[in-house]
């Protein structure tokens, strides 16, 4: 397969994962609930983001006995987290044959000053993003799908949101810019910025992750313009994680229905705890590894 | 005006094909949507996961299965195995449109997922169209009645029974817009 058509077939997968919910999951039991509760993939990890927050250490790529595990137990694709920037832990989940790789700001940065080239990986890749043009970067590195980076393993939605509009506004503005200047400020070639500015959008799907933990966080970023939400550490984390994970499925279905999410939201136990922004150290923050 | 099944999955795909043949779409996520269409179809994505939503929802599968008693309705991928009347696995919905049995993921994992033509061929028709593979299912057994409407490699990958069809893999990713005219527009000549 050509590079085109083999990256039209990784772009593909991300087409199919649309309106949907993907679950951090750290076990086979957590990853049976998230698919009962209609997940559309699972992210297999050993420590969900808030816990490798709180425990601290270097966070790598998850032990591939759990992965394979949980890829032999459920029927949904089931996606990994690699380093940036660690293209061998890449290799090593590709020979796995998981569905998708998470080149994961969540775990210690491997590379700081490359992310990894994903064009000859049969497998995709997803990326995080802050603003345009860390998403075209990464698309231009091989990314078939981008996610906002959000503020992991927070509970806490302002990092998502704040990424989402930043990116829209970003597109919305290259109508009236000088495309090459951008294509020089993104680090970029100029067809790319041009194809972004003539169809208004990426030219692969775009996910919310970072943050999300409740049916309103989702349908939040759903109406902001998300195609599919992430779930890291709000499922796990809360009280009763099947009935939260049944209802963020629902929210994020019916996200235009505020009726529906009302639904979803009613007699939920609690949500994970969450943090402020301002309780974590600039330094900690996951959303500032890579660009 | 042609319904497209917005539960979960690549409906936007299926919606753009509809706008290059130019036909009306509808976006049907309750029964109350289902009024007024002509047809439905039901798009990839996970078939576990579109049963999930389904099965939470029992007034949308009566009004889908009222709905295939007289009007076209279209399944792709995940589409073809809820339409079929067996596909082997309890976590999925088989409405039952097509007497056939498929087998969810037949190729593998998306390591193994690819770009192919399929040749849509019957007594009036025979083209060469570009479709894309994705975690793809298989059809293993086609039972009276159902028409072989396309194939890849002498493996059946769409078919067609009465008004309906289903097909296993992708042609509306890469702008094919020959299935949805052979299923809403009646398209049938020789090429």
């Amino acid at each position: 397969m050509s590079k085109e058509e083999s990256f039209k077939v990784k772009v593909g997968l991300a087409e199919m994962l649309k309106g949907g919910v993907i679950m951090d999951v750290t076990n086979l039991e957590q990853a049976k609930i998230a698919e009962d509760a209609g997940a559309v993939s699972v992210m297999a990890l050993e420590r969900i983001p808030s816990d490798i927050r709180k425990d601290g250490g270097v966070a790598r790529m998850s032990n591939p006995h759990m992965i394979k595990e949980i890829q032999d137990n459920v029927s949904i694709p089931v996606m990994a987290k690699c380093r940036i920037g660690h293209f061998a832990e890449a290799q090593i989940l590709e020979a796995l044959e998981v569905d998708f790789i998470d080149e994961s700001e969540v775990l210690t940065t491997a590379d700081e000053h490359a992310h990894v080239d994903k064009h000859p990986f049969k497998v995709p890749f997803v990326c995080g993003a802050r603003n345009l043009g860390e998403a075209l970067r990464r698309i231009h590195e091989g990314a078939a799908l981008i996610r906002t980076k959000g503020e992991a393993g927070s509970g806490n939605i302002v990092e998502a949101v704040r990424h989402m509009k930043m990116i829209t506004s970003q597109i919305i503005e290259l109508q009236n810019a000088d495309l090459s200047k951008k294509a020089e400020e993104f680090r970029v070639p100029l067809d790319l910025v041009e194809k972004v500015a003539k169809n208004q959008k990426l030219t692969v799907p775009n996910f919310a992750a970072g943050g999300i933990a409740t049916p309103a966080d989702a349908s939040l970023m759903m109406q902001l313009g998300a195609e599919t939400v992430f779930v890291g550490s709000g499922i796990f984390k809360s009280e009763d994680p099947s009935e939260r994970a049944h209802a963020i499925v629902k929210a994020v279905t019916h996200f235009k229905s505020a009726k529906d999410v009302l639904t979803a939201s009613y007699d939920l136990k609690d949500a994970m705890k969450g943090i402020l922004m301002s309780e974590i150290p600039e330094d900690e923050k996951f959303s500032n590894r890579g660009d | 005006m042609v319904g497209v099944l917005a539960l979960q999955g690549n409906f936007d795909s299926h919606i753009r094909i509809l706008k290059k043949i130019n036909l009306k779409h509808k976006l049907v996520k309750t029964s109350d949507d289902l009024s007024s269409v002509d047809g439905l179809i039901i798009p990839g994505g996970e078939s576990t996961t579109i049963t999930n939503l389904l099965r939470r929802n029992q007034s949308l599968i009566d009004g889908i299965n009222q709905l295939s008693k007289n009007k076209p309705i279209l399944g792709s991928c995940a589409g073809l195995i809820l339409m079929s009347k067996e596909s082997k696995d309890s976590r999925v919905h088989n409405f039952g449109f097509l007497d056939v049995t498929t087998s969810r993921n037949a190729y593998g994992r998306q390591v193994h997922s690819f770009e192919a033509k399929i040749n849509v061929k019957n007594n009036t028709m025979n083209y060469d169209i570009n479709v894309l593979f994705i975690r793809a299912p298989k059809v293993d057994k086609i039972n009276n009645d159902v028409e072989v409407l396309a194939t890849f490699q002498e493996e059946v990958v769409a078919v067609r029974q009465g008004k309906h069809v289903g097909i296993s893999c992708h042609p509306e990713l890469l702008d094919e817009t020959l299935i949805h005219e052979i299923c809403f527009k009646g398209k049938n000549e020789i090429s």
